[in-house]
């Protein structure tokens, strides 16, 4: 197996541009004496599935955060397509971990999921529409789009943001440990959703996870953080077929091999816990 | 449930009933001027307050609570969203707002008299100065207390400032709003029956006082009753409409409560 460094730029195969879709330039953050993020850079090509995997407290959410715009950095920059991002951008779509926080309890499924569309003026009738095609894309019936988002279990609940995200018409999702508050059944059938739904729309996606088994299944690359402040201890590129199955996949050499090797990037820098 | 319903309703209604009984045997025949039978106090009552006449007194009562009332809610939520959304605003202004809260709002009515006169412009401005602190107290909790995640939502996803107050802001603050606007309209109704006292020539406080003064103590008695009927139904109302608002939240709190 072969792996990239840190600095190499996105596999230019995987897109007709040059420019990559969305990139970390000499990225860094912290929050008063604690600094987070040391110095990130990595890049991500059209319809990549790319994960970010770290220990807990490696500074996954503030890299997403910075990633969405939600968070400027106090060092370098996270470029869109080859611009420097000032605050969040259209295309730009993310799912949050916790869907019972993320979600509006006063709107019905589909008015959270509408809300984005109509407020940046799409008609009604095209946002019902975008909305209807969208929840049908996350496998949720109409039935359930009637209803109060807390009124679903916690997986379709998640399904209700990942449709929330789709309807937006995103190039780029960013998912920030998106399937860590579900149980294990519902896990696999959303990483499986999100795989597919990635390749259909050919969408780029940027996943943050502490759970290395997900990030190996679900990658093109995967990203590596470590140590602290957090920098890219490396990007592993990951050698499995685009068709990938829960159980024959993680049972073959290659996703042993990666997942091996990721584990011990981790292990290797010991982490600050003080968390 | 319907019988549940049944149950809840016998519950809320028997003490009331009990007590009017009371009331009802025990003053028949009272020869006393200053605690008339209540038979003859529902009588005046009823010619007082159910003929078409009583409108001259009611209308202008009403509009008076709704226009200071209004002015109270809306003054309140506005700036409430304001300070809550604008922390070191709300910060320096915190003190303030505590003190001239705790100032009754009937104490201020000499202050609003020498300034606005005692014309319907003070009387108005008096019930929305009483009413606009539990309104602005609670909504700026309630905007303070809105989901940060709804917030970052709200930024990532690109929603303007006019859409984030009516489908984020608004309604996730429509809770303590409520509860705000709830305390407001019992102190509206004080406020209101003090301020007709004051230089009017009609509403509900001027016939009570203007019956008190003539010595005509059974209609005080009806005046009285019609006060806190008027009360009772204003509250009824309000949580009717508070009950189709804030349904979400009240299935909600079932379903946490039920979780428990």
């Amino acid at each position: 197996m072969t792996t990239t460094s840190a600095t190499q730029s996105a596999p230019s195969g995987a897109s007709g541009e040059d420019r990559p879709e969305l990139a970390a330039v000499g990225l860094g953050h912290g929050y008063g004496d604690n600094e987070v993020l040391g110095s990130i850079d990595f890049a991500v090509a059209r319809g990549e599935f790319v994960c970010l995997v770290g220990p807990s407290g490696v500074g996954k959410s503030t890299l997403l955060r910075c990633l969405a715009g939600l968070q400027l950095p106090r060092r370098g920059s996270v470029q869109v397509k080859g611009v420097d991002m000032k605050a969040p951008v259209w295309g730009v779509a993310v799912v949050f971990q916790d869907y019972s926080r993320s979600l509006m309890p006063w709107s019905t499924v589909i008015d959270n999921v509408a809300l984005p569309l109509v407020a940046a003026g799409t008609k009604k009738k095209d946002a019902r529409v975008a909305v209807l095609e969208a929840l049908e894309q996350v496998g949720l019936t109409r039935d359930a789009a009637e209803k109060y988002p807390w009124q679903l279990s916690g997986g379709m609940q998640q399904r209700v943001a990942i449709a929330r995200a789709l309807a937006y018409k995103p190039s780029v999702v960013l998912m920030d440990e998106p399937f860590a508050s579900v149980d294990a059944q519902t896990r696999a059938d959303l990483e499986d959703l999100m795989r597919e739904l990635q390749r259909e729309l050919d969408i780029t996606v940027v996943l943050v996870t502490h759970d290395i088994d997900e990030a190996v299944y679900l990658s093109d690359r995967v990203v590596v953080l470590s140590g602290s402040p957090a920098s890219v201890a490396e990007i592993v590129p990951i050698d499995l077929p685009r068709e990938r199955d829960q159980i024959t996949t993680k049972a073959t050499p290659a996703f042993a091999d990666a997942r091996a090797r990721i584990y011990g990037l981790i292990r290797r820098v010991p982490v600050d816990t003080h968390e | 449930m319907n019988a549940r319903r049944l149950r809840a309703f016998g519950l809320e209604l028997w003490l009331p009933v009990v007590l009017v009984a009371v009331w009802w045997f025990a003053s028949a025949g009272s020869t006393s001027p200053y605690f008339p039978s209540l038979q003859s106090i529902l009588a005046q009552f009823a010619s007082d307050w159910l003929s078409p006449s009583a409108t001259r007194n009611l209308l202008p009562s009403l509009e008076l609570l709704a226009s200071g009332y209004a002015i109270a809610v809306i003054v309140g939520g506005a700036v409430g969203v304001l300070l809550g959304t604008v922390r070191a605003l709300e910060e320096a202004t915190r003190p303030l707002l505590e003190i001239l809260r705790a100032i009754p709002g009937v104490a201020v009515l000499p202050l609003f008299i020498v300034l606005l006169g005692i014309e319907l412009p003070m009387k108005i401005a008096l019930i929305a100065f009483g009413c606009v602190w539990p309104v602005l107290l609670n909504t700026i909790d309630g905007v303070r207390g809105i989901e940060p995640l709804l917030l970052d939502v709200a930024k990532s996803y690109k929603i303007g400032a006019a859409r984030r107050l009516t489908s984020i802001i608004l309604p996730g603050a429509s809770p303590q709003i409520f509860a705000g606007a709830r305390t407001a309209l019992a102190i509206a109704i004080i406020i209101m029956v003090v301020a007709e006292t004051v230089g009017g020539t009609g509403g509900i406080g001027y016939f009570l006082l203007t019956a008190e003064r003539n010595f005509a103590i059974t209609s005080m008695w009806g005046a009285i009753v019609a006060l806190g009927l008027l009360g009772y139904i204003l509250n009824i109302l309000f949580r009717l409409l508070e009950g189709g608002v804030l349904r979400w939240h009240r299935l909600l709190q079932s379903r946490l409560e039920a979780q428990l």
